[in-house]
């Protein structure tokens, strides 16, 4: 099996907290991943170092056999590294449809036309639009993002990943503040994913992840604890022991 | 049938009959007021600068308190060749685009990183380093006794100033017309699009493939080459250039203009200049020395009161009088 993305002996300091701990990881390609372990544990720190917005102290990533470490932000994308964020970042002034005409456009390097009109090339609008049908946001895809339901806004989180034809797409806790209710919209669009698309999750919600992971990481303290399929880390004592510790606290 | 997702984003640029109205205006006011000219191309280099600052501003998202660098740098670069026997004014305007340009190019990396209050220092920064080298290399810009000498040619060698501004009025407002139409097909454009979502959010920007600092170099000096032709523009149609042009009250008036109008709106900027300017006048004609008193207010209240406020009660009346939605 190929390997879509790894880092390599992965340290990153902020003063004298090391957040990032010798973190050695490799994901397949077309992978359901899933990275665990409780609050404060690195796994954002960690996203962070794989699509660039902070640059490692130590260490390097490969995406696809390419080192992408001293890449910038944009760069990873383009390559097909893409992310969506916890907390959602999107476009509040504009509509659904204009983020996701941009988010194509930029992907067929079109983003540095300033002479026609946003939204010329019918190509790059039918497609935007077939994505926005795809994850139910159609019609409201001519609204301002910021009058959107929470529920909506986190859907459209994704759609923009979707729209920069990930190769790895990195998953930071989608369901995140999602109601109960409203949750499973979430679970089948990660369901419907493509399967050669190589997907990491992160995730507190353990249901998400052992119905959606095919392999699960662990990280506690910025390392990584262990690795290995479903079954293993579930039955794993040292993982119960991190995550009953951690409920003890709740 | 309901319109397609196509349609809908090609109807955002679609000029609207109001513009027409807005720029027939323009050119009419010079047949009703002639005796007004000069203070007209004032506004319509007030209007120009404050464009340029809108574009930074109002899409980009950089705010400055020094753009007045490149509007002096622009009037001086426009002057020197007047006074050295090159007065074609088009070819004035063309050399100040491109030094303009080229510093605005070189500055804008320094604001790349930072959070706004970084950006207002550096800006203001530069715009008194600037000020202070003119003032020094008297042998060249005159120092505070001001440029002297220029000799500003005819337009296309056709149409030569005259005393009572018109001439003057009809090149800037052409000008300004020829380059709103420009940044109106660059704000609508993709990049448009792209230079949003960065001001609205880089972190995402960054994370949909978009080059942050690409978009804001660029964004930045094509602003400085807009100021720097409002500045060779105020050169030429004035014939005159001295310290002020760099001055940082001119920094802090086109601001004021900008916010008044309506900042990220491209008319806000020309808007803006014809309310601050007649004002001005206005005003200064009743009470001289405390007419900034009430420019005070008026921008106090607006910012209070909001912008959004007004344009939704302009834009309403505007429907009502017939067709439908306010300009841009």
């Amino acid at each position: 099996m190929s390997i879509a993305l790894a880092t390599h002996d992965l340290v990153k300091n902020f003063g004298g907290l090391r957040a990032t701990d010798h973190v050695s990881l490799t994901i397949h390609t077309g992978a359901r991943h899933a990275l665990i372990g409780p609050n404060g544990a690195g796994k954002t720190t960690l996203i962070n170092l794989l699509t660039g917005v902070l640059t490692p102290s130590q260490g390097n990533i490969t995406l696809e056999g390419e080192n992408i470490t001293r890449l910038s932000q944009h760069a990873r994308v383009q390559r097909g590294l893409v992310r969506t964020f916890q907390i959602n970042q999107l476009f509040a002034d504009m509509s659904p449809l204009q983020s996701l005409c941009l988010a194509v456009s930029e992907r067929n390097q079109q983003g540095r036309d300033w002479w026609r009109v946003a939204g010329s090339d019918k190509a790059h609008v039918d497609e935007a639009e077939e994505i926005l049908t795809r994850f139910g946001l159609r019609d409201v895809m001519m609204q301002q993002t910021r009058f959107l339901p929470y529920g909506k806004q986190r859907l459209l989180e994704i759609a923009l990943a979707i729209a920069c034809k990930p190769r790895v797409l990195l998953l930071d806790e989608p369901a995140a503040g999602v109601p109960e209710e409203e949750r499973h919209e979430i679970i089948d669009i990660l369901a419907a994913l493509p399967k050669d698309v190589t997907v990491v999750l992160i995730e507190h919600d353990m249901d998400l992840v052992f119905s959606f992971a095919d392999r699960i990481s662990v990280m506690v303290n910025g390392a990584l604890l262990t690795e290995g399929g479903v079954d293993e880390i579930a039955r794993d004592p040292q993982v119960r022991a991190v995550y009953l510790g951690e409920s003890g606290h709740e | 049938m309901a319109p397609s997702a196509h349609q809908m984003m090609l109807d955002q640029a679609r000029w609207r009959w109001s513009e027409s109205l807005f720029w027939l205006s323009s050119l009419a006011v010079l047949f009703v007021f002639p005796s007004k000219a000069l203070l007209f191309s004032q506004i319509a280099i007030m209007g120009l600068f404050a464009l340029s600052l809108d574009l930074i501003l109002g899409y980009g998202g950089i705010v400055s308190l020094g753009h007045a660098a490149f509007f002096g740098v622009g009037a001086y670069a426009a002057g020197l060749m007047a006074k050295h026997g090159m007065g074609d004014p088009l070819l004035g305007l063309g050399v100040a685009a491109f030094v303009a340009a080229v510093i605005g190019w070189l500055t804008s990396f320094l604001l790349l990183r930072g959070s706004d209050l970084t950006r207002l220092m550096v800006t203001l920064g530069i715009a008194l380093m600037l000020f202070e080298l003119a003032n020094r290399m008297a042998p060249i810009t005159g120092g505070a006794d001001g440029l002297q000498g220029m000799m500003v040619g005819p337009v296309l060698g056709l149409f030569s100033f005259d005393l009572f501004g018109k001439t003057a009025y009809l090149y800037a407002l052409t000008v300004l017309f020829l380059l709103f139409l420009l940044a109106r097909k660059i704000v609508h454009s993709t990049f448009g699009l792209s230079l949003r979502a960065v001001k609205g959010n880089a972190l995402r920007a960054g994370a949909i493939g978009i080059s942050v600092s690409g978009r804001l170099v660029a964004i930045y000096t094509l602003s400085a080459a807009f100021a720097g032709i409002a500045g060779a523009l105020s050169a030429q149609t004035t014939q005159l250039v001295s310290l002020d042009v760099l001055d940082f009250h001119r920094s802090a008036d086109v601001m004021l203009v900008l916010v008044i109008g309506g900042v990220g709106w491209l008319y806000g900027g020309i808007i803006g200049a014809i309310m601050f300017t007649l004002m001005q006048d206005w005003l200064a004609g009743i009470t001289p020395q405390y007419w900034e008193f009430w420019i005070g207010l008026v921008l106090v209240c607006l910012v209070l009161v909001g912008h959004d406020r007004i344009k939704t009660g302009v834009q309403s009346m505007v429907a009502r009088l017939g067709g439908k939605g306010g300009a841009a």
